[in-house]
C-alpha cells in the first residue's frame, strides 16, 4: 500500500484554507440577498474578503480548525490500520505548518496535546470497506461553535407539538435553528437525521453535510422538507452572525436511518458559514481533490 | 466609521449606540474559557490560592484591562518553535461560554467591554450599564482577515493553557467590530431573538 501521507496532508490544507465551490455560490447568493448597508451586509462582505485572502494566502478560514471528521471508502488492498496512522502524521504536519490549530484537549486535565492528536476518537475517523478500486477520504473541519448549538431531540414532544412524523422533524429543526441564534455563525447548514440511537444519530447527521448544497434528496417527500426548513430558518430572520437579515440557513439536508420502535431521534448538526469539506479520490498513482 | 484608541474612556463607551461600527486601535488581550475561569475562581471568588506564576501574571494583565478589553479568541499562532510569535488566524470565539464570568469580570478590572461574537446575555449587559463597558462584536470566521489588523504578538501568558485559551497580548490596528450591546442596557440579540421567537411561534403554530 502506498504511503498517502503528503497526499492527506495537501486535503487538510486545501480544506482548511479554500471554500469549496458549491459553498461559495450559496455564499454570494447570501450576499447579494441582504440590504445595502445593512450590518448583514456587512458581515458578508467580510466574509468573501477573508475567502478570497485564505485562498491566496494558505491561512485558516477559521482559526477554529474544528475536529477533523474523516469518512474513509477504501476499497481492498487498503490497511484502515496503516491509512489511520497516515492521516494522524498529516494531521500532526498540518498543525505544524499553522492549517491547523491545536485543538486536541484532554478533557480531564485540560492539556491541548500541542499536534491535534487525541485519542482513538481524536482525530475522527470513520473507516469503510468497498467494492471497485477507488479510494475516497472525505473531511469535514467543524469548528466548537458550531458543534455546540447541535441538537438532538426525542419525539414525541408535546410543548413543541411534535410527533413522530416529518411535520415532528420540521418543528424541531426551526427550533434548533432558533436556540442558535447567531452563536453557531450564521448563516450556516443542517445537516439532519432521523432515527438511528443518539450515537449513530449524530454521526448519520453529519454524514448528510458531505451531500453538495445544490443536490437533490432523492426521497421527493425528504426534499421538499430540505427546502421548505430552509426557506422557513430563513423567515425567521436571524441573518447574519445573528445581526438580523435575510440568509439564516443556506442549505439543509435529511438522512433517515432505522431506529427502535421505542425511539424516535430527529438530530442536527449544524454546520457555519465556513463550510469546510474537501474530498480526495485515490485510483492508482491519480490524486485528484474536489 | 468611529475610531477608538484602547483604553477607551467612560466617555466614548457612553457615546457608542448599538449598530454602530468602530475600528479599534491598541494593546488589547485574548481571553476565552480558562482565562475566564481562572481569574474567576483566583481573584474574585477565590476558591483556589494563587499559584506558579498566578500573581505576576494578574499584576501584569490589570492595568492593560483597566480601561481595557478582552478579545474572546484561540488563536491560530505561527512562530510557536522560536517565539517570533505571528497571529495567522484570530477571529473571535463565542462568547455567551464567558456569561457565567464576564460581568464580574468586568467589574473586577474595570473593563469597557468585550470582542467577541455571538453576543452575550442579561448579566452582562448589565455590567455594560454599570462599569460601563459594551459588547463589540466581530465577525465569526473572518479569521485571516482580522489577522492582519494584528500588528505584533506583544507577548504571552499561561501558554500551559494551550496555544488557544492562552493570554495572547495583541497590539491592533482598526480592528473591525460592530457594538451589539451598549452601555444603556440595549441588545441586538435581544431584539433578533424576540422577533425570531414571533416567527418561531407563527410557523409551528
Amino acid at each position: 500500500m502506498q504511503d498517502l501521507t503528503e497526499q492527506i496532508l495537501e486535503l487538510v490544507r486545501v480544506t482548511s484554507t479554500d471554500l469549496p465551490p458549491d459553498v461559495e455560490k450559496v455564499l454570494v447568493e447570501a450576499y447579494e440577498r441582504e440590504e445595502p448597508g445593512s450590518a448583514a451586509k456587512g458581515a458578508m462582505e467580510t466574509i468573501m474578503a477573508n475567502v478570497a485572502m485564505t485562498r491566496k494566502n494558505s491561512t485558516p478560514i477559521c482559526q477554529d480548525t474544528g475536529t477533523p471528521i474523516f469518512f474513509v471508502h477504501y476499497p481492498e488492498g487498503y490497511n484502515p490500520r496503516l491509512l489511520r496512522e497516515q492521516i494522524k502524521s498529516a494531521i500532526a504536519q498540518a498543525t505544524k505548518k499553522t492549517y491547523l490549530r491545536p485543538n486536541a484537549v484532554d478533557s480531564l486535565s485540560g492539556k491541548n496535546t500541542g499536534n491535534n492528536l487525541g485519542d482513538q476518537h481524536f482525530p475522527s475517523i470513520h473507516f469503510e470497506e468497498v467494492d471497485g478500486d477507488t479510494l475516497t477520504i472525505d473531511l469535514i473541519l467543524k469548528g466548537g461553535g458550531c458543534e455546540n448549538v447541535g441538537m438532538q431531540y426525542s419525539l414525541p414532544n408535546d410543548p413543541m407539538k411534535a410527533g413522530r412524523d416529518l411535520e415532528g422533524v420540521r418543528r424541531a429543526a426551526l427550533d434548533a435553528v432558533f436556540r442558535a441564534q447567531g452563536e453557531g455563525c450564521a448563516p450556516g447548514f443542517l445537516g439532519i437525521a432521523v432515527g438511528g440511537d443518539r450515537g449513530t444519530s449524530y454521526d448519520a447527521s453529519k454524514e448528510a453535510l458531505l451531500r453538495k448544497v445544490d443536490d437533490h434528496n432523492p426521497n421527493p417527500d425528504l426534499d421538499a422538507l430540505e427546502k421548505r426548513i430552509t426557506d422557513e430558518a430563513n423567515q425567521l430572520g436571524i441573518g447574519p452572525m445573528g445581526f438580523g437579515g435575510k440568509t439564516t440557513v443556506m442549505g439543509t439536508k435529511i438522512t433517515a436511518t432505522h431506529r427502535l420502535p421505542a425511539s424516535f431521534f430527529v438530530t442536527l448538526s449544524y454546520m457555519c458559514w465556513a463550510f469546510r469539506r474537501r474530498k480526495m479520490t485515490v485510483k492508482g498513482d491519480q490524486v485528484t481533490y474536489e | 466609521m468611529i475610531k477608538l484608541t484602547v483604553p477607551i474612556s467612560d466617555e466614548s463607551i457612553r457615546s457608542l449606540k448599538v449598530g454602530d461600527s468602530v475600528l479599534l486601535t491598541g494593546i488589547i488581550m485574548t481571553g476565552r474559557d480558562a482565562v475566564h475561569k481562572w481569574i474567576a475562581d483566583t481573584f474574585i471568588k477565590k476558591t483556589r490560592q494563587p499559584a506558579g506564576d498566578d500573581l505576576e501574571v494578574y499584576e501584569a494583565i490589570k492595568p492593560m484591562l483597566n480601561g481595557g478589553l478582552i478579545y474572546h479568541c484561540g488563536p491560530v499562532v505561527g512562530g510557536l518553535d522560536t517565539k517570533q510569535y505571528r497571529f495567522v488566524a484570530a477571529g473571535p470565539t463565542t462568547s455567551i461560554r464567558e456569561e457565567p464570568y464576564q460581568g464580574d469580570v468586568m467589574h473586577h478590572f474595570n473593563m469597557k467591554g468585550v470582542i467577541g461574537k455571538g453576543g452575550m446575555a442579561a448579566k452582562t449587559l448589565k455590567a455594560c450599564q454599570e462599569v460601563p463597558g459594551v459588547y463589540f462584536h466581530a465577525i465569526g470566521g473572518a479569521a485571516s482577515l482580522i489577522a492582519q489588523s494584528v500588528q505584533k504578538v506583544v507577548g504571552v501568558h499561561k501558554l500551559d493553557f494551550g496555544v488557544p485559551e492562552a493570554i495572547w497580548v495583541i497590539d491592533v490596528k482598526d480592528f473591525p467590530v460592530v457594538v451589539t450591546m451598549d452601555a444603556h442596557g440595549n441588545s441586538l440579540h435581544d431584539v433578533v431573538r424576540q422577533q425570531s421567537k414571533l416567527v418561531l411561534d407563527r410557523l409551528s403554530a
